[in-house]
């Protein structure tokens, strides 16, 4: 439901992160990373960055979302697995006191930016 | 060519919760955020919880709701200072976000309060995602909503320390398996105390009120050490 808020939190991280000898390049691509458990639905966040990052300079480009599954360790065997079904108990020892390690992720990872055409790359080395 | 970014979309309100939480700390307050789907009976519960524990535990109440403060109204009969947050300002927001409560916090006088509890915005999925700054969170699920919303839910039941099974008045009139309801929590999150109350009756505030004062002191004993 706060998906639109998210999206526009997106969009200015993604902004910012252009360098500034690289403004006015086309973002081609921004990469994110979101956890099975955070309480964001991908297809929605999807639906509000396409209208959020209408008239951007985001405009052309393709969000591409890694779901990021959910894995815990337990803290008192040390056994490593992908919870399912939201069973948080360890399939080894039965113990709930586990080590989240994944699943909560909600990050823009990088940002693909267009190569330079090359009169701008002659531009630049004069 | 590929630019490195790596920030968490959320890192803007994780900064902010971290202030909130120091300010608190500074004032010796325990916050607590109250969360639930619409009508479980936040409300209810916080009403008779704060004429049990007034003046004793000097306590204050945010509440938000998307409008209306018909909350702020019903909780302010308790003597205890009432701050409504109406989110319709902030866009209809489905939660309070840790600025938000910081604005609501500055208008209470937190030197002399021992207990700040948080109503949040009724919402089973949101409010889970933002830290607000708070020493704990419970969820309210009436059993009126069905035995499994903690597997559908998660998230939610994974960040609150403990829930309370409300309106148990009602289970006369429901097929309501509270046993099961009670597994899946526990298989959510082992461990998790689960108080079985009924805001209506008073039924179970006992045990729910204990945990509160156990926390609230705590926190007053660690104010007084440092
Ligand atoms: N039978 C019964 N009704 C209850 C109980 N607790 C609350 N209610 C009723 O449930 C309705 C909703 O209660 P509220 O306390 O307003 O619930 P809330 O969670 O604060 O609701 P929102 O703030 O709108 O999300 C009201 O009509 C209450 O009287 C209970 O233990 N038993
Ligand atoms: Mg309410
Ligand atoms: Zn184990």
């Amino acid at each position: 439901m706060h998906e639109m808020g998210i999206a526009l939190q997106i969009i200015d991280i993604a902004t910012a992160a252009i360098p500034p000898e690289m403004r006015g390049r086309r973002v081609e691509k921004v990469n994110l990373r979101i956890g099975k458990l955070s309480a964001v639905v991908v297809d929605s966040l999807n639906f509000c960055l396409e209208i959020a990052t209408r008239d951007t300079s985001l405009a052309e480009a393709e969000f591409s979302i890694e779901e990021v599954p959910v894995v815990a360790q337990c803290r008192e065997c040390g056994y490593e697995w992908q919870v399912a079904q939201a069973v948080f108990k360890c399939p080894e020892c039965g113990s709930g006191n586990l080590e989240m390690i994944s699943g909560r992720e909600l990050d823009v990872v990088s940002i693909d930016i267009e190569e330079p055409v090359d009169s701008e790359m002659q531009n630049q080395s004069r | 060519m590929e630019v490195k970014v790596v920030r968490n979309v959320l890192d803007v309100n994780a900064k902010m919760a971290e202030e909130n939480r120091r300010f608190f700390a500074e004032n010796g307050v325990f916050v607590l955020n109250v969360m639930s789907s619409p009508g479980s009976g936040k409300t209810t519960i916080l009403e008779k919880t704060l004429t049990r524990i007034m003046p004793e535990i000097q306590s204050a109440v945010i509440v938000g709701d998307i409008c209306t403060t018909n909350d702020a109204d019903r909780l302010s009969i308790s003597g205890a200072p009432v701050v409504q947050i109406n989110t319709d300002e902030f866009g209809g927001d489905c939660h309070l976000a840790a600025h938000v409560i910081e604005n609501a916090a500055r208008q209470i006088d937190l030197a002399g309060l021992d207990l700040l509890i948080v109503e949040n915005v009724g919402n089973l999925v949101c409010p889970a995602e933002f830290d607000i700054g708070e020493d704990a969170r419970v969820v309210v699920l009436s059993v009126a909503e069905g035995e499994d919303k903690s597997v559908k839910y998660p998230l939610m039941f994974r960040e609150c320390q403990a829930c309370l099974l409300n309106k148990t008045d009602l289970l006369p009139y429901l097929d309501y398996d509270l046993e099961k309801a009670r597994q899946y929590i526990d298989q959510v999150h082992p461990g998790m105390p689960v108080f079985e109350t009924s805001a209506k009756t008073g039924e179970g505030l006992d045990s729910w009120i204990a945990w509160i004062r156990d926390r609230v002191a705590d926190k007053a004993g660690l104010q007084q050490q440092a």
